[in-house]
């Protein structure tokens, strides 16, 4: 059974040493500008991580439009919402452990309350931070936005869909939080590549199982269901990059034609893209699924690529839980 | 409506008092010392100070008003109801079903309310996006944040502080209803606070305090914060909490709780017999002496 790309889906071929790599947060900062040359009503705000985070960029480009808030992450979410109530688009960026992180409750009250016009950029998102440690990987972002009523939440899977996804959100009035990784991945997607808000990209098709990823493990997802291919099984992959509100009829599709559904994210299993299809498909149409991420555990130092391997979010883990899942199913 | 007088201004204050002891009683739940202190700085800065239209609430010409410390919303509600925001009768509803007047204040509920509050330490940073925003438009209108002393002990306070200083925020004035009270106790023993207006002068503000129950002080320190160029200034008003009710001044237990119906009865004639207090004052200061209670300026 040969493992073929949906075409539709515009994708590079995922084997190809020529993929290039790009960190989606590298995507975020070059939309921001791209979005910032358009309208003057884009402001940006960071909290002394402007580098890292690739605000920089815009901070260079448009001096009296970038505002430092220094090390002040709950005054940077709380400020932004001032300037939004008066017209203006902020787009606030900082760690993820720390925005939203440390001041949820400022981006629920004066940003989620308000449907204020605030667009966040939460980088150096989970395990794939590696070096910094515990501390700073951020596993419980999408937990927290995701509880919050108006926050659409974005996971982008390359540095091209966080490109797409940075230009939705300006599109869109109220909160978005964009999901961003520190390290470079392959862009295995194209400009041609449809991206809707809230709209589900099925990648590759499959019989035996769906794998629905999110963020950077959209890759490893895909050469996994190449390689489950060469074993036999059929692997679905979807990209829900919208983990806010999943695509609920694509998903129902997907279960059904299936019957069995794996997630994977670099995020805690619970609170996250794994738990947001199962409240869905426990609506729409009930099937087994199993969820690979964070058990509930904090990480540790090391290689991003090497820590998520030893904890099971990669490549290898997916071919595993899939062969033990499509194992159990007969 | 424009008042001029410190009598006018401390009859537009009496009544809202007695505003917010009824609406207090069948409310049954809220917040009693902090609107009753606050209604002097309230009377002043929507009837004499604050530029805004309540038939056209969002006009783009007007002043911000940015109440950060929430839970005293209805000394706010009283002085929108006076103004012409909404109907008198409707400060009945407050904390009901269906009511526009929420327990805290709920900007997309209510017309004219700029911010939605209630959480402490936010206001002044919402304050600072609409001042920042303000001088990038470099608009006429200015950003008055009403807060409390209490607030002080969150962290997020003082992070504004900075940024407002940092951005030289000249169109931000913050009043503080520095009452020395909060929800445990008295604020110097819940966690002290000590000398706000140097520890605003040390993170690069300008600052004054006034009594926050003397007109012509709180007037003369709001122009002379209009009059203060290249930083944002910050009025430490002193009131008394409960101010005009005897049992409820200065007892922090009036804090967070509302009035029984022998107390509203009692407080309402204590307020009333005010107000023809105030009537037969013929001469009350009727010229203004701005700035003789002043207590210090930078």
């Amino acid at each position: 059974m040969a493992f073929t790309l949906n075409n539709e889906m515009h994708l590079r071929d995922i084997r190809s040493p020529e993929l290039k790599k790009a960190a989606t947060r590298n995507g975020f900062g070059e939309a921001l500008c791209e979005i910032g040359e358009k309208d003057a009503s884009v402001v940006a705000l960071s909290a002394d991580v402007s580098g890292s985070v690739q605000i920089e960029k815009f901070a260079k480009k448009f001096p009296e439009r970038f505002f430092q808030v220094g090390v002040a992450e709950q005054n940077m979410a709380s400020v932004a919402a001032g300037l939004a109530y008066s017209g203006k688009k902020p787009y606030i960026g900082a760690f993820a452990v720390f925005s939203p992180g440390r001041n949820w409750e400022q981006i629920r009250t004066t940003i989620c309350y308000a449907n204020a016009n605030v667009k966040i950029e939460g980088s150096h998102v989970g395990l794939d931070v590696g070096e910094d440690g515990a501390t700073h990987q951020a596993l419980e972002d999408v937990s927290l936005m995701r509880s919050l009523p108006n926050m659409a939440v974005i996971s982008p899977c390359d540095f091209e869909e966080a490109k797409k996804a940075v230009h939705a959100a300006w599109k869109m009035p109220g909160p978005v939080y964009i999901r961003c990784t520190r390290n470079a991945t392959p862009t295995f997607t194209t400009a041609e590549t449809p991206f809707e808000v809230g709209k589900m990209n099925l990648l590759c098709e499959g019989a035996d199982i769906a794998i629905v990823a999110a963020g950077r493990l959209v890759y490893d997802a895909l050469i996994a269901a190449d390689e489950l291919s060469r074993e036999g099984i059929s692997a679905a992959v979807a990209n829900m990059h919208t983990i806010s509100s999943p695509d609920a009829v694509a998903l129902e599709k997907l279960a059904r034609k299936c019957g069995l559904v794996v997630t994977v994210e670099d995020h805690q299993v619970k609170g996250g893209l794994g738990s947001a299809v199962c409240e869905t498909l426990s609506d729409a149409y009930p099937v087994r699924v199993r969820r690979i991420g964070m058990e509930m555990k904090f990480g540790e130092s090391g290689k991003g690529s090497e820590v998520m391997k030893k904890y099971g979010i990669s490549k290898d883990g997916i071919v595993k839980v899939a062969k033990e899942e499509v194992a159990r199913k007969k | 409506m424009m008042l001029e007088t410190p009598r006018e201004l401390s009859l537009m204050a009496n009544s809202m008092r007695q505003d917010v002891v009824r609406m207090l009683l069948p409310a049954e739940s809220g917040h009693t010392a902090g609107p009753l202190g606050m209604a002097d700085v309230f009377s002043i800065l929507f009837f004499h100070e604050m530029k805004y239209n309540a038939a056209q609430p969002k006009w783009e010409g007007r002043d911000r008003f940015v109440l950060s410390n929430g839970h005293i919303c209805p000394i706010l509600y009283a002085a929108m109801a006076r103004a012409g925001f909404f109907p008198l009768e409707e400060l009945m509803t407050l904390r009901k079903m269906g009511s526009r007047l929420q327990g805290h204040p709920s900007m997309h509920r209510l017309p004219g309310i700029e911010n939605s509050s209630g959480p402490l330490g936010e206001g002044l940073a919402i304050a600072c996006g609409m001042a920042l925003s303000g001088k990038m438009d470099k608009s006429e209108w200015r950003v008055y944040c009403a807060m409390s002393d209490g607030e002080h002990q969150e962290g997020s306070t003082w992070e504004a502080v900075m940024l407002a200083a940092k951005y030289k925020l000249d169109n931000l004035v913050a009043v503080c209803d520095r009452n020395f009270i909060q929800i445990d106790g008295g604020t110097e023993d819940v966690m002290p606070l000590g000398d706000m207006a140097e520890k605003y002068r040390a993170f690069g503000w300008h600052a004054i305090e006034a009594d926050g129950h003397d007109y012509d002080a709180m007037i003369s320190a709001l122009d002379e914060a209009r009059a203060t160029k290249g930083k944002p200034t910050m009025i430490i008003a002193k009131t008394v909490p409960g101010k005009g009710v005897s049992f409820a001044e200065n007892n922090y237990k009036w804090h967070g709780v509302a009035p029984k119906p022998e107390e509203a009865a009692k407080a309402l004639a204590e307020l009333e017999a005010e107000r023809k207090k105030i009537e037969q004052s013929e001469g009350l200061r009727e010229t203004s002496s701005r700035g003789s209670k002043k207590i210090e300026a930078e």
